[in-house]
């Protein structure tokens, strides 16, 4: 998918300008901080589980194709068919071509970040498939026809009030009380014989398990399974760095993405995969394909300044804990994946020359890393961005040259004093009362704040008089 | 070669090199004085290097990472020649451990006496602390205050207990807990300028915080970040004065709070 056109500072003055969205992300946000704190604390071993899971992701990662092989070959053992594809483009026409071949009229899907990446809810309309999304913040945005805000609550930019209104207007029996468990009991009586009807289910996954072939997918709402066991094929798109050895290295990942992302000690649901209805089984699809999706990906791996984002277990905790997504939410960030997590994906996606303010929107405070189960180094990887964008010539002239006017001057201490002391003086003359309302040149600041008038002689000119010394 | 343990040892006196900073120098000498006085009280013998300018950080969060190794490459052999240094900033200080062995990656033999200079670069606060084992005595500030964990100070350089400990000698002193303590006040150097807005809602949200701690004085150890919050608290009419903390420890704050005029 590519970054919207529309200019990245447009976005953020319209979510800055948005009451009500920022009602909707400080609900959301403030719950799932407050949560992650109390789980964390409640499980005192987070630190060494922390290490460990991004020790067996660094392992996967450095072994990648190694796993992938294996888990071709168990996966294929199990009876699934499995797919590559280098490209999103390429892994959306390999899903509606497998549609197509079943001749599918009516497919449901289980939320998967993935299949947003490559454009997959865009690929079945325009095949003119029917498509259902049974998450039920999946079902909100595809009811209101924009995109997920956030990576684990795709919806979390719309108020309850908003969606009450969105489903009265949208659902054959509406609720009547204006109460979460009502809207949710709208929802499974709109959605139930969709679930039953479906030819075919796409959903994506948390996990591959190399050495069985089976993929893992958690869901908070047990849609997985329903949505999965009805309809006569089953397709899973999953990124290649979702891999894992085998079943307990998933589990160590999952006790830290069930906390990071909602702050539960376990999740509510985990349903694997593996293989298609075997003889004897009740239910279960008649054909499963796996599609294996690169997408950029094994450039990141080859690229020691990327690599490491190839650790993220998507769990949204970064975003949860960024001051600036808090600000704006997800659509600001104009990609797939939102927050200091999508701001380093985005350009390798759609490329920098689109979406290098990302990297620059960010104050570097480090908050993302503190939070992140598998300790990426998110601050440093954006820095990365900034740097390959000044070697790229993408940031402004004014910038170089300002930049470079400024070493050139601290490179040469007693041209640097002196100018220290004119800034000095010219800022004295715009202040009143000690502060600076506005000033030429000082406006970005000063629309916002006053700015203080400074103190006098510069602290190099006073002590260079005497002052401060001691004999 | 002295090995890193010997390093730490500090030679009595220690020779402490005070990097003021570009802020303190042009904006607030007086946080440089407080930070003078106080390194001279625990004992240092400590000197200004009259050649010092910027640590190069601004370029450095610019991507412009050639210009960033000029500073630091004049910052490393001016500094290089004495037992610390120490600045009145996690920023700075942040910049010089953490950064610099990044900015000069390139170069393995300055990237590794980055290493070894930043092994004794200290903030002013944790300098005080774990190095020279200080505790302010005989200063009073009869204030409820409240303090803004400054980021890099925090996750960069682990700066927490150190100015509490500090701030915990003052006689007269009430600590007011501060919600979101340790939450990005939205300065972020450049980022302030560049994206004012968004800049301005999260400053909008910390200024909102300070006023529900009911403290009458912000503190805090990076003077960007308490400009930024100053500058807020003063647009919204708030009565709350903002100080660095050195200013408080030193007992200097018969000078004026940041912005209020002298």
């Amino acid at each position: 998918m590519q970054t919207s056109v529309v200019s990245f500072q447009a976005r953020v003055d319209a979510a800055l300008a948005d009451p009500t969205l920022k009602l909707a992300i400080d609900r959301t946000t403030g719950t799932a901080e407050r949560k992650r704190t109390a789980a964390v604390a409640a499980f005192p071993q987070f630190e060494a589980a922390r290490d460990r899971g991004k020790a067996i992701k660094d392992h996967v990662i450095e072994h990648l194709d190694h796993y992938l092989l294996e888990f071709e070959r168990n996966a294929t053992a199990s009876g699934a068919k499995v797919h590559w594809a280098s490209s999103a483009d390429e892994a959306s026409r390999i899903v509606v071509d497998l549609c197509r071949r079943a001749d599918a009229k009516r497919v449901t899907r289980v939320k998967s970040m993935l299949g947003e990446e490559i454009g997959l809810p865009h690929a079945l309309d325009a095949a003119g498939i029917e498509r259902f999304e049974t998450d039920l913040a999946e079902h909100i945005v595809q009811l209101a026809g924009d995109r997920p805000s956030h990576i684990v609550w795709p919806s979390m930019h719309r108020t309850r009030e908003q969606v009450s209104v969105m489903f009265k207007k949208a659902h054959r029996v509406p609720h009547r009380e204006e109460t979460i468990e009502a809207m949710v009991d709208s929802a499974r009586r709109e959605l139930r014989d969709k679930f039953l009807s479906a030819d075919v289910s796409i959903s994506g996954a948390n996990f591959l398990i190399a050495d069985t072939g089976a993929t893992c997918t958690v869901t908070n709402e047990g849609n997985a399974e329903l949505t999965t066991s009805p309809p006569r094929m089953h397709i899973v798109t999953a990124g290649i760095e979702k891999l894992v050895p085998s079943l307990p290295h998933a589990f160590a990942l999952l006790r830290l993405l069930v906390r990071s992302a909602t702050g539960a000690d376990v999740t509510q649901y985990t349903t694997f995969h593996c293989g298609p209805r075997q003889p004897g089984d009740h239910d279960g699809p008649e054909e499963f394909h796996i599609v294996l999706v690169d997408n950029g990906r094994t450039k990141m791996l080859a690229d020691a300044g990327l690599r490491e984002m190839l650790r993220c277990i998507r769990c949204g905790a970064c975003m949860n804990h960024c001051v600036v997504f808090r600000q704006l939410g997800g659509h600001a960030y104009g990609g797939t994946y939102p927050g200091p997590m999508g701001a380093v994906l985005t350009p390798v996606f759609d490329g920098l020359e689109q979406s290098r303010d990302l990297a620059h929107a960010c104050t570097l405070n480090g908050k993302c890393q503190e939070v992140c189960p598998v300790n990426i180094p998110l601050p440093t990887l954006l820095r990365g961005w900034r740097d390959r964008s000044w070697r790229d010539g993408l940031e402004p002239a004014s910038m170089r040259f300002g930049l470079g006017v400024f070493t050139f001057v601290a490179s040469r201490p007693r041209l640097y004093r002196l100018g220290a002391a004119v800034a000095v003086r010219v800022m004295r003359l715009f202040g009143l009362g000690g502060w600076i309302r506005s000033m030429p040149g000082l406006g970005a600041w000063t629309a916002y704040r006053d700015f203080p008038v400074p103190e006098g002689r510069t602290f190099m000119a006073r002590y260079a008089s005497g002052e401060g010394r001691r004999s | 070669m002295a090995s890193p343990r010997d390093l730490l040892k500090p030679s009595t006196p220690p020779r402490v090199a005070l990097f003021v900073t570009c802020l303190v120098d042009a904006m607030r000498p007086s946080v440089g004085f407080a930070a003078l006085k106080l390194l001279q009280d625990a004992g240092c013998k400590v000197e200004v290097p009259m050649q010092q300018t910027c640590c190069g950080q601004p370029a450095f969060n610019s991507g412009d990472t050639r210009d960033t190794a000029v500073l630091a490459r004049r910052f490393i052999e001016l500094f290089e020649p004495y037992d610390y240094v120490v600045a009145p900033s996690g920023s700075c200080v942040g910049m010089t451990r953490a950064h610099y062995p990044e900015a000069l990656a390139e170069d393995t033999d300055w990237a590794e006496r980055a290493g070894r200079l930043g092994a004794r670069t200290f903030e002013l606060m944790s300098f005080l602390v774990d190095v020279m084992h200080y505790r302010p005595t005989g200063v009073t500030f009869s204030a409820t205050v409240t303090y803004h964990d400054s980021c890099s100070g925090l996750r960069e350089l682990g700066v927490y207990e150190q100015p509490r400990a500090l701030l915990g000698a003052v006689g007269g002193l009430e600590v007011k807990p501060l919600e979101g303590n340790d939450v990005c006040c939205g300065f972020g150097g450049t980022f302030c300028v560049k994206y004012p807005a968004i800049s301005n809602a999260v400053v909008s949200e910390k200024a909102a915080a300070i006023e529900r701690s009911g403290a009458q004085v912000l503190l805090g150890g990076d003077l960007g970040c308490l400009i930024n919050m100053a500058g807020k608290l003063r647009r919204d009419g708030s009565p709350v004065r903002a100080y660095h903390a050195a200013e408080v420890l030193a007992g200097m704050v018969d000078t004026s709070s940041i912005g209020e005029k002298g």
